[in-house]
């Protein structure tokens, strides 16, 4: 998978959690998930699972506790992907 | 100086209907909201009926976010918020994303919250997937979720909580919303309460056969307040709520005042003297309304109407002799009595609230609701009060003054006075 891809699904798997469009419309790697798209923090459970649903891995504490932008995002489920 | 408190906005989620315009019209001419339950039946429930508000797809759209709606499976918080969010609006008053306003707050009952979600979360929990519960099972399960939820979206900045007293909650969030503005401690409380439904709340009442099972073939027949042939009360479910103001406020703002609340009282039997944990001690329930109509200040003879807990048991004629004795009111001189529970079945915690939105609307247009399937008046009724005091069609009648109230397991007991506003009282 591709990194453009993999931002494209990770767009739409946080579709239902941002709250703010603008910052959404722009998303790109350095995008992060509370500051700009103002994902409220407790919904953060919420996207982690979404992506463990999406890509079949599964996301442990410590590597969530990083996830907090597309960035990490992206690293972490290569790493996973990688790992199975 | 203590202040006058009124009603100034209505919300309803009923078995009979959703809203006040469609809940107006169906009390008045005594429809059932009352169906067969294939659920019910294929879980082996002795009593397969039950009154469940319909709610659309659409209409939840319009009072929750995609994302409040994602996961979400509570049904008395669906109810609860959509009753509130409309007493809230009736009320004149607007939804506001930015500002808190600290001069109102909510007192909104329950019973228990979100049983279906709970249950769901349970299976994850011992499949070992606690991990992958998400992020709402705390908001939707905890007692005060309803509340929680309904301070969100309006942005109540007062006391935000929620009451649980039984079958008596919502007549008691009525009361304890009142008490606040009345102290002056708020200038608005939206108060009411509201009930899950299905079998995971109701399992509970069909084991205690409580319920009836004589009605699975005719549902609408089944919840029978103060037959000779009653069997047991019909489980429903929903939400009633009431935008409380000070009449100052109220005055201030050019609100439509639907009523007053004049006064109440809450207490309990303890346990004692005939009361159990699901057996009412008259004494208390007649002290209940004794202090009820001191508080509220007015005469046993000016109520006009009684809205009673009758819950189609075989309980119904001690709370008619409650009522005789509290009132010291008997056969023609007894006041009219009703019980929305003939159309709705027994909401449960959200009982008092619905029950007194229906007491408000009466109030407020002038007639009297039909008790329904009570062609066969208990002959111990009977012998208390004369059998037309029980309308069994509606009647266009001006009302002053209307007594609703509540009890509930746990030996407690609640009655509030509803009085029809003048501005010189």
């Amino acid at each position: 998978m591709d990194k453009n891809e993999l931002i494209e699904s990770l767009k739409k798997i946080v579709k239902p959690y941002i709250q703010d469009e603008a910052a959404f419309e722009n998303l790109n790697e350095d995008t992060d998930f509370i500051n700009d798209l103002k994902i409220n923090s407790a919904n953060l459970v919420d996207v982690i699972l979404d992506v463990e649903d999406e890509f079949d891995i599964e996301i442990d504490n410590e590597a969530m506790e990083k996830m907090l932008s597309v960035k990490s995002a992206m690293a972490i489920i290569e790493t996973k992907l990688a790992e199975k | 100086m203590k202040k006058r408190v009124v009603i100034t906005g209505l919300g309803v989620v009923a078995p009979n209907g959703v809203g006040i315009a469609d809940f107006t019209n169906a009390i008045k001419n005594g429809v059932s909201g009352i169906k067969f339950h294939q659920k019910l039946s294929a879980l082996n429930f002795s009593c397969c009926i039950g009154g469940i508000p319909t709610i659309s797809e659409e209409k939840k759209a319009e009072y929750f976010t995609d994302l409040q709606l994602r996961n979400f499976n509570s049904s008395g918080i669906l109810y609860g918020c959509i009753a509130g969010i409309d007493a809230w609006k009736d009320a004149g008053l607007s939804m506001d994303d930015e500002n808190v306003d600290f001069n109102s707050g909510t007192i909104f009952g329950t019973g228990t919250s979100g049983v279906e979600k709970f249950r769901e979360a349970i299976y994850k929990l011992d499949d070992k997937q606690v991990r992958r519960l998400g992020s709402t099972v705390v908001a939707q399960t905890m007692a005060s979720g309803v509340s929680a939820y309904l301070g969100g979206m309006l942005g109540l900045g007062n006391q935000v909580s929620t009451n649980s007293s039984a079958c008596s909650t919502g007549t008691e969030a009525i009361l304890m919303g009142f008490e606040r503005i009345k102290n002056g401690k708020a200038k608005r409380m939206l108060v009411g309460s509201c009930s899950d439904h299905g079998p995971y709340l109701w399992g509970g009442f069909d084991a205690m056969r409580v319920m009836t099972y004589k009605h699975n073939e005719s549902p609408t027949q089944g919840s029978r307040p103060m037959s000779a042939s009653a069997s047991g009360f019909v489980p429903g479910s929903g939400a009633g709520a009431l935008l409380l103001e000070s009449l100052e406020s109220a005055l201030e703002r050019n609100a439509t005042i639907y009523g007053e609340v004049l006064g109440g009282a809450i207490n309990s039997g303890g346990q004692r003297n005939g009361g159990t944990m699901t057996a009412p001690n008259a004494e208390a329930v007649q002290r209940c309304i004794i202090d009820a109509i001191a508080d509220a200040n007015v005469n046993t003879n000016d109520i006009d109407l009684i809205n009673g807990h009758l819950t189609a048991t075989i309980k119904d004629p001690d709370e008619i002799e409650n009522w005789v004795m509290a009132l010291k009111r008997e056969g023609n001189s007894f006041p009219f009595i009703q019980s929305t529970k003939s159309m709705i079945g027994h909401c449960l915690a959200a009982a008092g609230a619905i029950e007194s939105v229906a007491s408000i609307i009466q109030l407020k247009e002038g007639f009297i609701a039909p008790t329904i399937n009570c062609d066969d008046v208990h002959p111990e009724v009977l012998k208390l009060i004369n059998t037309d005091k029980i309308i069994k069609q509606h009647i266009q009648k001006e009302l002053n003054l209307i007594a609703k109230a509540s009890f509930g397991f746990g030996d407690v007991n609640a009655c509030v006075l509803f009085k029809k506003f003048e501005t010189n009282n």
